[in-house]
């Protein structure tokens, strides 16, 4: 349930469901997320369900805070609704071309390499959240031991594909883009398609992702 | 193909089609995008005639550099511009906030913005864009939009699919006012900030930082001490938001901002004052003001009322 509503700026709310990052927790949030735009009320134009908040944005030429708050405070979240979530496997190639970041997560974490594979791999992880850039999944929980900071200076550019952890999250750039993520391996697959205007993202929130390694040559002909 | 054309002799630093933005599309990473300056763009089309909600280009700085080729067009540039208009053997200097007729083999060269960032320019009639999501507006970063979400180029055409001339010459006395302060909103994360960081937010000057584009303004000045945490878990955002990441330097969220982000808030850039903030050319001096919410809305009250006046004058 929705904590606190409070104003971010003049023309957002700022819906909070916790601090704690769990499945329950962001189930919430998406349940809202997802009645909310079906209702299309006149002027939001805006939403973005994160871990446990929910930002409402609209249009202060058509409506206010006031009007949105009421609008939420009294909407009703069906409970039983069912999640429409897929299950996703992604290819993902850790080759050293690839792992930019494999020596400094063996070294925080204290794990080889190939524990740090087996660890990683095969594993159901929970997509969170999309967003920072267009259909980026942000994806958990990575085990216990897995756990690492952001890169102490971000990258300029990380590559299109690249697959990286932080903390309990492991997420996919879909374009090439700065980034403090721990790179350990890359997908050739293409995880945002903004021509497919209907679903560009291949994963949304409440789906779960597992990720299935390949091979170097199997990753060249994956495209083919 | 047209038949009515410009062809690109110099693009300028960051030449985008630009509308009104796609909205409804945060969920996925995807930001609104659409012209930083709202109220000059719907001043371009008014100039032309053109429906408010149409396709214009938005240039940073220096601009293009476009011939023509095809029947008579109107034009007009808005923003604080230096522009010429070149016809045969003559070249005069342009103003802003007036249509000019111009016709095959005339020349359009926008020098640059005047100690300002963005600039307009309309074109009386319908661009030849593809749409994406409702919208033409390049997005750059995600290479949304037409010209395949990526900036105009040396030699590129840009198409008319339709023109609609008018003889009259449409003019309005605009003047861009800079204001002193740009007022915000407490932020979500204004707790985190030490009592003497939340003093410097309000008292000192911050400088706009090279470092600024359609995605974000980075300010320098001084450090705005975090005593709670420097990281937040990722959260919406909107344009305006002011970020303050470790190093102690505020980053406003414009309109290609990312939709998610990981640090605190410290303040939210009024709506009245969007248009004028994002003017600012780096080296411009930026002080904050703080102002409640019922204060925010009054002021997008008027802020729009005055649009709409200036509007209904041309």
């Amino acid at each position: 349930m929705i904590k606190n509503i409070s104003n971010l700026g003049d023309a957002a709310l700022y819906c909070d469901f916790g601090d704690e990052v769990n499945k329950s927790i962001n189930s919430q949030v998406i349940k809202y997320f997802k009645t909310i735009k079906e209702k299309k009320f006149e002027g939001i134009n805006n939403l973005t369900p994160s871990y446990n908040k929910l930002i409402i944005s609209y249009d202060l030429k058509k409506t206010n805070f006031k009007e949105v708050k009421k609008f939420i405070e009294n909407i009703n979240i069906d409970d039983s609704e069912k999640t429409n979530s897929k299950k996703l496997e992604i290819p993902v190639c850790c080759h050293e071309n690839f792992s930019m970041d494999i020596k400094r997560l063996v070294e925080i974490l204290k794990l080889s390499r190939e524990k740090i594979l087996e660890n990683f791999l095969n594993k159901e992880y929970f997509c969170y959240m999309t967003g920072f850039i267009a259909g980026m999944p942000f994806l958990g929980d990575l085990d216990e031991n897995m756990r690492a900071q952001r890169l102490e200076t971000p990258r300029v550019k990380v590559p299109k594909g690249s697959v990286a952890l932080t903390e309990q999250f492991a997420n996919i750039y879909t374009f090439e883009s700065p980034g403090g993520w721990n790179i350990l391996g890359n997908t050739p697959l293409d995880v945002f398609d903004s021509s497919k205007e209907d679903k560009p993202n291949l994963i949304n929130p409440g789906d779960t992702v597992i990720f299935k390694e390949i091979t170097l040559d199997q990753y060249k002909n994956y495209n083919e | 193909m047209s038949n009515n054309y410009f062809e690109i002799i110099r693009p300028g630093i960051n030449t985008t089609f630009q509308d009104k933005g796609r909205d409804h599309l945060y969920h996925i990473g995807i930001p609104f995008s659409g012209a930083m300056d709202n109220r000059n763009y719907l001043i371009a089309n008014k100039l032309v005639n053109n429906k408010l909600d149409s396709a214009v280009i938005e240039f940073a700085y220096q601009g293009p550099h476009l011939k023509y080729s095809g029947e008579r067009i109107n034009f007009a540039v808005t923003g604080d511009v230096i522009f010429l208009i070149k016809k045969k053997d003559t070249e005069i200097e342009g103003n802003c906030y007036q249509s000019y007729q111009i016709e095959n083999g005339d020349e359009i060269n926008i020098v640059s913005t005047n100690k300002s960032v963005y600039g307009y320019l309309s074109l009386g009639g319908e661009l030849d864009l593809k749409f994406q999501w409702n919208s033409c507006s390049i997005n750059t970063k995600a290479n949304i939009g037409s010209n395949d979400g990526k900036k105009l180029d040396v030699g590129q055409r840009i198409n008319l699919k339709k023109i609609n001339l008018n003889k009259d010459i449409k003019k309005t006395n605009y003047i861009n006012t800079k204001i002193e302060n740009i007022r915000v909103i407490k932020g979500t994360n204004f707790d985190y900030f030490s009592e003497e960081g939340k003093k410097i937010f309000y008292e000192k000057e911050f400088i706009v930082s090279k470092l600024s584009d359609r995605m974000g303004m980075r300010l320098e000045g001084p450090k705005i001490e975090n005593i709670v945490n420097t990281n937040i878990k990722s959260e919406g955002l909107i344009k305006g938001v002011i970020q303050v990441p470790a190093d102690g330097n505020p980053i406003i969220m414009l309109s290609d901002h990312g939709t998610v982000g990981g640090y605190p808030k410290i303040g939210v850039v009024a709506s009245a004052d969007y248009d004028r903030l994002v003017q600012m050319a780096p080296g411009s001096k930026i002080k904050f003001k703080e102002i409640n919410l019922s204060d925010a809305e009054t002021l997008f009250k008027l802020y729009e009322m005055e649009t709409q006046n200036f509007l209904s004058q041309i």
